[in-house]
């Protein structure tokens, strides 16, 4: 088994957010805490891009290198996680990550910051596996399932890619020759097909 | 007027040189040891039973199904 990562589609992304929601489900994430978010680049321009972010699980993450209590780990399959019971809320974590994965919850009065809280691939913690205490503390482990993150699976465009490196990297690669390079890989001819050559209003028809 | 010359010189070779002590300022992150519980694999769970290969072939029929020109044309 290779890495498991993610991989974003930015010519397929629409922006529908359903990554997100699928993320707040499954894991019932609190109010204020969004540990996948869809970020728009030239938002309401023709050709704008979506893609969605959350942690990626960076081969050489710089989140553990920065952690004063070293409560991250890395697991066989390459997904960075960290023990909730370790997590002092500092928030070095975010400051080192380029993504701005890391995410707060508020704990207590005066917005006092709790302890981190991130995208597990849906890989759970170090708690027992499917056990009460690792659903409240990191999710639900779907992939101790046998089945991958859920924002992938649910993403309906198939514009967030997630699993085996190799596989999404194999699945990515067939899509881009598909779809060719040019001015075709993105707008109305690649999301519908190219227009009839019949009038779009046939005579006596309905507009 | 040797003197001179001399200072000149030391000088010069100073200023050559003044370069040479510049340090790299570019961090090395240092990786710590995890101080945490220790995690079990996906596959050790009365689910798969510590099947390795059975959790595999489950995650890649997923992972392969991610690819819908794959679903449409029944390849």
């Amino acid at each position: 088994m290779a890495r498991m990562k993610f991989l974003a589609d930015a010519e397929r992304c629409i922006e529908c957010n359903g990554c997100v929601t699928a993320c707040k489900q499954e894991h019932e994430i609190p109010w204020g805490v969004n540990r996948r978010r869809v970020v728009t680049m030239n938002d309401g321009v023709p050709g704008e891009k979506s893609i969605s972010v959350d942690c990626m699980h960076c081969s050489d993450a710089p989140c553990m290198a920065v952690c004063p209590v070293d409560c991250f780990y890395k697991s066989n399959e390459g997904v960075v996680l960290h023990d909730k019971d370790l997590c002092i809320g500092c928030g070095y974590c975010f400051y080192a990550c380029p993504f701005g994965a890391p995410q707060f919850p508020q704990d207590g009065a005066f917005g006092l910051r709790g302890k981190m809280d991130k995208c597990t691939f849906c890989a759970g913690g170090p708690e027992p596996d499917h056990s009460a205490a690792e659903y409240k503390k990191y999710g639900r482990n779907r992939l101790a399932e046998g089945k991958l993150p859920a924002c992938a699976e649910m993403c309906a465009t198939k514009a967030l890619l997630g699993g085996d490196s190799d596989v999404i990297s194999d699945i990515y690669r067939d899509r881009v020759l598909k779809r060719g390079k040019g001015s075709e890989v993105w707008g109305w001819g690649t999301a519908y097909g190219k227009p009839d050559a019949k009038p779009a209003s046939q005579p006596g028809g309905k507009s | 007027m040797n003197r001179l010359l001399l200072a000149v010189v030391a000088a010069g070779f100073a200023l050559g040189v003044a370069g040479c002590g510049e340090q790299a300022e570019v961090t090395v992150y240092k990786q710590g040891k995890y101080q945490g519980k220790p995690d079990k694999d996906p596959w050790d769970n009365d689910q798969f039973k510590s099947d390795k290969n059975a959790w595999e072939k489950s995650v890649k029929a997923r992972n392969l199904s991610q690819n819908e020109y794959v679903r449409i044309t029944g390849n």
